[in-house]
């Protein structure tokens, strides 16, 4: 049992790891907080820093395993672990992009449905080119798609239209029609990486124009409502099906 | 759903969702279970088993992470054959590992059964439960086999205890291994 406490980090990268399982650190890392205070005038190079992602907590010497799934490994910058879990529910974080739903105007604030368990709130000041005579036509039950400015577990979450300099670069409301559905988080990172197979092939299918939320939703918009539906069906069905699947899939479509 | 021999219950997680006022809690979250019965409402019994698995999960799973939010876990009891505590206990486990709510350990759920000669039977059958005379049901946690929760329903001395605890706790490794495969084969297809 002791054997059991505290793998090397390194050796399990790739493989799957539970909750409760504990991870040792190389030494170096370890080192790291005693040697800035005592190291004075030692002329040597700083030690990056190693950064704790999503499913792992630092715990002592090493860092403790608390969502199930696959253990990654990013050397660049210092280093950075975290765990690649599958889950449904979506939890607000800083910086994500995520496509909210308008339920009340209250005043100056909207407050919108993110799929987490509060609602956002966003300013109608939060928009591009938005002042106090020119407000932005937003009604409730509109789709919006911003990034969060504040989301942390003590405080409600909050949401902007535009970025640091003052551009939207693509967010906003979304327009009208279009078809608005729910995937596991996981497909959505899947699909969000650089050169993503399924979008490059789906491409080639139909036009069609898509917008991707961080917490699982997903709104696709085609020239017909029959090309819409399809596109969401196999999106839908992505999760589940190997790559020769959906390549016999859309093979199926695309010559009909 | 889980199913040892032929007591199987089906678990279903929601959360961390919006708790009503007067049930959120200001620094971590409100974790509820409702246990239903195969046939009939639930009763006393019922409420007893969601009160043990409530302070056995409240135990695992990292509250401070989400705090005025309110888990839920539903039971649905589909047959059961003997040792349902366990078996509630270990479909509620794959249920918090299932929807990746933040956990400091795994928990599992072994009953022991003491027959009237002084042998011990891990997961009993309900005539054998019957027979018994006394049912030990034990929770115990992946880190150091630690005993998150004992459950005793008859007599027995504490040196019986002991023993069964040492059997129950050899019994966990089977359970954690099949945990973990099964978390190995779902991840294997992505």
């Amino acid at each position: 049992m002791a054997a059991e406490r505290g793998v090397a980090a390194e050796a399990l990268v790739g493989q799957v790891v539970l909750p409760g399982d504990l991870l040792l650190l190389p030494a170096h890392y370890s080192e790291d907080a005693e040697g800035e205070r005592l190291r004075l005038s030692a002329g040597a190079a700083p030690q990056a820093r190693l950064l704790c992602g999503p499913g792992l907590r630092r715990s002592g010497a090493g860092l403790l395993v608390t969502k199930c799934g696959l253990l990654r490994h990013r050397p660049a910058g210092g280093g950075a672990y975290w765990v690649d879990s599958q889950q449904k529910r979506y939890v607000p974080v800083k910086g994500d992009h995520v496509i909210g739903i308008v339920t009340i105007k209250a005043g100056d604030v909207f407050r919108l449905d993110v799929g987490g368990s509060e609602p956002a709130s966003l300013s109608y000041l939060a928009f591009e080119g938005a002042t106090k005579r020119n407000r932005p036509n937003v009604q409730v039950g509109d789709l919006v798609y911003g990034q969060f400015v504040v989301a942390n577990k003590d405080m409600e979450p909050e949401m902007v239209c535009i970025d640091s300099s003052g551009k939207s670069s693509g967010m906003g409301v979304i327009g009208q029609d279009g078809f608005l559905f729910k995937v596991s988080l996981g497909l959505i990172r899947k699909l969000l990486a650089p050169k993503c197979e399924i979008i490059q092939e789906l491409s080639q299918l139909y036009p069609f124009e898509l917008v991707l939320g961080m917490n699982g939703r997903i709104w696709v918009k085609a020239k017909t409502i029959q090309q819409t539906l399809i596109i969401v069906n196999i999106l839908e069905a992505c999760e589940y099906m190997t790559a020769e699947q959906r390549k016999q899939a859309l093979a199926k479509l695309s010559g009909n | 759903s889980v199913s040892p021999g032929d007591t199987s219950v089906l678990a279903g997680l929601y959360g961390p969702a919006e708790a009503k006022v007067s049930k959120e809690l200001p620094d971590r979250a409100a974790l509820e279970v409702l246990l239903r019965p195969k046939v009939g409402l639930p009763g006393v019994m019922e409420r007893s088993r969601e009160q043990l698995l409530r302070q056995t999960c409240e135990a695992v799973v990292l509250g401070v992470l989400h705090p005025r939010t309110a888990i839920s876990l539903v039971l649905q009891v589909l047959s059961d054959a003997g040792s349902l505590l366990s078996c509630c206990l270990n479909a509620a486990c794959m249920a918090l590992l299932d929807a990746g709510l933040p956990l400091a350990a795994l928990f599992c759920g072994v009953t022991c059964a003491l027959q009237p000669d002084g042998t011990i039977l891990l997961d009993p059958t309900a005539r054998q439960e019957q027979e018994a005379r006394a049912i030990l049901t034990f929770a115990i946690a992946s880190s150091e086999r630690k005993v998150l929760m004992a459950n005793t329903k008859g007599s027995c001395s504490v040196e019986e205890m002991q023993q069964c605890l040492a059997a129950a706790q050899r019994a966990a490794d089977t359970i954690f291994g099949f945990y973990r495969d099964s978390v190995r084969r779902r991840y294997s297809k992505s």
